[in-house]
């Protein structure tokens, strides 16, 4: 038990929260910091582009609106894209137009594009845990 | 519906497998399933009266 522990604290990463916070921020990094190359650079090309064809298929960077909980689920689930979704606001970029024949679509790239950038986060995490 | 199932199978191969054969197999069977499942279900909504 105690040899077991060791073990796992062994190989637990000094840096998990900031690991977590880079994954965050750029999509890949925290798998690049970890040593994990080939899977950083998947993310860091697949996601970003993900989330691009959703501002190019006039989705919506939805606002945080409490009043209205599922819109507000939505932007949650928008920022978790990171630095992709600071630079889309920044430049007034996802405003949606709901009229367009590919709106619906754009959302689920986008709202999609920040759920999966959260599963990669959480991987980096278990793997800076030493779960992985 | 064939480019959100590519984005979506492809960085769940690359979370879930090691190997880039592997990654590439079990991306394509996902990839696969999307497609024939999406089209499958769209089938069944056309044929079903509400």
């Amino acid at each position: 038990m105690a040899t077991t522990t060791a073990r796992v604290a062994a190989t637990v990463h000094p840096h998990t929260y900031a690991i977590c916070a880079a994954a965050w921020v750029v999509p890949g990094a925290g798998h690049l910091w970890l040593g994990r190359r080939q899977k950083g650079i998947a993310f860091l090309l697949l996601l970003p582009l993900m989330f691009a064809c959703g501002l190019w298929l006039e989705g919506r960077l939805f606002p945080f609106e409490i009043t209205q909980p599922l819109v507000a689920l939505a932007a949650a689930a928008d920022v978790g894209i990171g630095l992709p979704y600071l630079l889309a606001k920044a430049m007034s970029m996802g405003a949606g137009r709901v009229v367009a024949i590919t709106y619906e679509y754009g959302n689920a790239f986008l709202i999609v594009a920040g759920l999966l950038n959260m599963l990669v986060v959480l991987d980096a995490f278990d793997i800076a845990q030493g779960r992985k | 519906m064939v480019v959100f199932a590519f984005f979506v199978s492809a960085v769940f191969a690359t979370l879930m497998r090691e190997s880039a054969g592997e990654q590439l197999r079990f991306g394509a069977r996902l990839m696969g399933g999307f497609v024939v499942g999406g089209v499958v279900l769209g089938w069944l909504l056309y044929v079903l009266p509400f």
